[in-house]
């Protein structure tokens, strides 16, 4: 079907803002938008980083999946204390598929979950006592681990555990870094606060380390990847592009990251940072203090891969720069053949997106380098500096939606008719009884890694196999049986 | 067997809340009643003088060194003293730790799976924390627990704030449960016109002073000695004041949702009776020194 013009784009989204009692309405109504390239900034259409209705179907987590799910969580060599009831360490465990090198229960802990367990006399007498045991324990059955992080689950927050003074007195006895990290779920509106709490533990507790300690060897082409968290092995295929370039990675922040990279990583040059959302406040911080400067990339697809390669350069001298130049070359017939292979069977497809942290908008560029189009995309999380940033990527008159809502984003999809949805777990089976191919865009469906060149191999594939799987020819949906009139027509002609 | 009667005794901090329902408690026992107290307090010092012992050992410290809550037999919290009073302390955290309102919670949930609210009790009273300041202190009176409230109240200012405020909690939970405010209970400071001040505060939030209990010290002789009044001195004519009290509560029938009464309303009322001056707005924030001065 031919794109929505702008007028009914916005007529779709009073639709379905219709069917809520007024306040909700009112309220929903700033965070749907039409975008506009026009716009320099997008809180002219776009509200973000509020508070969600009750009994819309939000499908935000909270500031404890924020710190200990997305920040703290793949740095490896530590062990992250679930510290509070058993279930919000359980449940999360091992479900981002952050890969990392090491073995596991020896001297990398990632998969693994350490929880205080708490029981009712924890609650009523206090943690403190069972969080030193446990520390002391650590320390014992796994003497290789390099720090202990502890993750503060709501009850902590709610019966004011001094959970500071136990680090500090862990950390005398151990010798190594202990980290309490305030990122009890209540607070804030979504996992983003969690992310910023996360970051503020690291500025406070880890990144002054090795201050004044000058016995690192540097070089000037030392640089931080921040904010890639090796989703299915992302981090690995960008790192190899930057070394190919000439550039020394000292640091990943945090998939297959260790607390050593952390405290180096205020000796590096420039920091570069692939999820904004989830890192900036960190990137900022070691602006302003050691006066590093911070760049954001993306990597996925080859021609933002080029953009971002050149952009790095720009700020190093000519070897790199050539490098570069020569890391392109190196790969063009390489990716040319997986356009060439998956273009003709992908073009014109259009895709609907709703995930969170940079994908929203850093994963555009690769379907478009297949000839796809993203004509609908919103972030779980996101802030208006995402917004910003997202206007410019995205066609004119697409929809744009802001903690979609589960029945708005069923009513975007049922008008639209993407050919392609990529979004998460809860939203794939919905999608998919619709007759509508599904990725998931979190785990990358188990798949990975889509960054670099070597992911957009992986990513065309994946994206063809699901696309044009003979499955969806057996579903029977009303809207493609030849009685009914699909709705899409009437109001995309 | 008559109905159970469940009663919360609420007040300011240092009132003496546990005093008087010790004291009470005994006069019930006395007059032939079955009465169990349940301290809702993590100082735990709301059966001693029925124990003759320094503090009962509490529900949440047996737990914890149990385990759980759900290691523990009724009889290992429940202890019997003076006329077979049962008693039994919540017990929780030293202050600054933990969650004391939640080990109310833990207790008090404790005590009904365990079955100890049996049939021959006639009456329970929870002896509760001075300030109502989180949901674990209002459990005796949520769920169906306690629907008599007694506040324990003095002539003094800020006990006077105190009952105020608790019958505003008491409104809360009497609009979506049984539970009832029964009567003010003047524990004697000796202020000025103290028992008509109480009673006109009781009659403003609809209630009575049910009780004045006077000021005496045999109360405190009989507290070193670990006793209630009623089994120390059972002739002392203070002792008499508390088996009025038990009679009066036994044959109470006045239960009422509260009105409790605004800031300016209370404040009137205090200089009515001369507690506090009128509203003078020169002396506000003033500080002694800058008064000598002017």
């Amino acid at each position: 079907m031919a794109a929505l013009t702008r007028e009914e784009t916005e007529a779709l989204i009073q639709e379905v803002l219709e069917v809520y009692p007024e306040q909700a309405r009112k309220d929903r109504a700033k965070h749907l938008a039409v975008n506009d390239q026009s716009l320099e900034k997008s809180n002219k259409c776009i509200t973000s980083n509020r508070k969600s209705q009750p009994g819309t179907m939000t499908i935000r987590g909270c500031a404890y999946a924020g710190s200990k799910g997305v920040v703290w969580g793949p740095i490896k060599d530590m062990i992250h204390i679930s510290h509070g009831p058993v279930g919000c360490g359980q449940y999360s465990r091992a479900g981002r598929r952050n890969y990392y090198v090491g073995t596991t229960g020896i001297n990398t802990f990632g998969t693994m979950n350490f929880t205080s367990d708490f029981q009712e006399k924890d609650i009523v007498f206090g943690g403190d006592k069972k969080l030193a045991k446990i520390m002391n324990e650590i320390e014992q059955l796994f003497p290789l681990n390099k720090g202990i992080s502890i993750q503060s689950e709501c009850p902590i927050g709610l019966i004011g555990d001094d959970i500071e003074a136990v680090a500090k007195k862990a950390n005398k006895e151990i010798g190594k870094p202990v980290v309490p990290v305030r990122c009890e779920g209540f607070r804030g509106v979504s996992q983003s606060l969690g992310h910023h709490i996360a970051n503020d533990a690291i500025r406070d507790w880890v990144l002054e380390n090795r201050d004044g300690d000058d016995s690192f060897p540097t070089t000037p082409y030392d640089v931080a990847v921040i904010g890639d968290y090796n989703i299915g092995g992302d981090a690995w295929a960008s790192r190899t592009l930057l070394e190919e370039m000439g550039l020394r990675v000292v640091a990943q922040w945090s998939g297959d990251g260790t607390i050593a990279e952390m405290e180096k990583t205020p000796k590096v040059k420039l920091n570069l940072i692939h999820c904004y959302r989830s890192m900036n406040y960190i990137a900022r911080h070691m602006e302003e203090k050691y006066k590093i400067p911070w760049l954001e990339y993306n990597f996925f697809g080859p021609t933002k891969i080029a953009e971002s390669l050149r952009k790095i350069a720009a700020l190093f001298d000519e070897t790199i720069q050539a490098g570069a130049e020569k890391v392109i070359a190196k790969y063009e017939s390489e990716y040319q053949a997986v356009i060439d292979k998956y273009k003709p069977r992908l073009q014109g497809k259009r895709v609907m997106l709703y995930v969170g942290g940079l994908r929203p908008r850093h994963v555009i560029g690769a379907y478009e380098d297949l000839g796809m189009e993203v004509v609908g995309t919103g972030y779980e999380f996101g802030h208006n500096d995402d917004y910003d940033r997202t206007i410019k990527e995205m066609g004119n008159a697409t929809l744009i939606y802001d903690d979609v809502t589960g029945y708005e984003f069923e009513e975007f999809v049922k008008r639209v008719q993407p050919d392609l949805i990529g979004s998460g777990i809860k939203e794939k089976y919905i999608f998919q009884k619709m007759g509508i191919p599904f990725r998931q865009m979190h785990s990358w469906d188990y798949s990975g890694p889509y960054h670099g060149y070597d992911g957009f191999a992986i990513f065309a594939r994946d994206m063809d196999m699901t696309l044009n799987n003979p499955c969806w020819k057996q579903v029977k949906v009303p809207w493609k049986t030849a009685e009914s009139t699909p709705v899409a027509v009437a109001a995309g002609a | 067997m008559a109905r159970l009667r469940q009663c919360a005794i609420y007040g300011k901090g240092g009132i003496g809340k546990s005093t008087t329902t010790q004291n009470l408690v005994s006069a019930l026992a006395e007059l032939g009643n079955s009465v169990m107290i349940v301290g809702c307090d993590p100082k735990a010092d709301s059966t001693r003088l029925i124990l003759h012992a320094k503090a009962q050992t509490t529900i949440m410290s047996l737990a914890a060194e149990a385990g759980s809550v759900e290691d523990l037999e009724l009889e290992d919290v429940l202890k019997a003293g003076y006329r077979g009073i049962k008693c039994v302390e919540s017990g929780g955290p030293e202050p600054g730790v933990g969650c004391a309102g939640r080990g109310v919670i833990t207790a008090i949930n404790f005590l009904e799976e365990e079955g100890a609210y049996d049939d021959e009790l006639d009456f329970v009273f929870y002896d509760v924390l001075g300030d109502v300041v989180c949901g674990g202190f209002a459990m005796p009176i949520r769920e169906n627990k306690a629907q008599e409230i007694y506040i324990v109240c003095s002539g003094e200012m800020m006990a006077m704030y105190a009952a105020n405020n608790i019958a505003k909690g008491i409104v809360k939970y009497a609009n979506s449960g049984s539970v009832r405010l029964a009567g003010l209970i003047c524990n004697s400071r000796e202020t000025a016109r103290e028992d008509e001040l109480i009673s006109a505060l009781a009659a403003k939030i609809g209630t009575t002073m049910i009780h004045f209990v006077p000021r005496d010290n045999v109360v405190q002789r009989a507290e070193i000695r670990r006793m209630t009044v009623i089994e120390y001195e059972p002739e002392h004519k203070q002792a008499q004041e508390y088996r009025d009290l038990a009679i009066k509560i036994r044959d109470n029938k006045n239960f009422v949702i509260p009105t409790p009464i605004t800031m300016d309303e209370l404040e009137e009322l205090m200089m009515e009776f001369g507690i506090i001056d009128e509203e003078d707005e020169s002396i506000i924030g003033v500080t002694a020194a800058a008064a000598a001065v002017a």
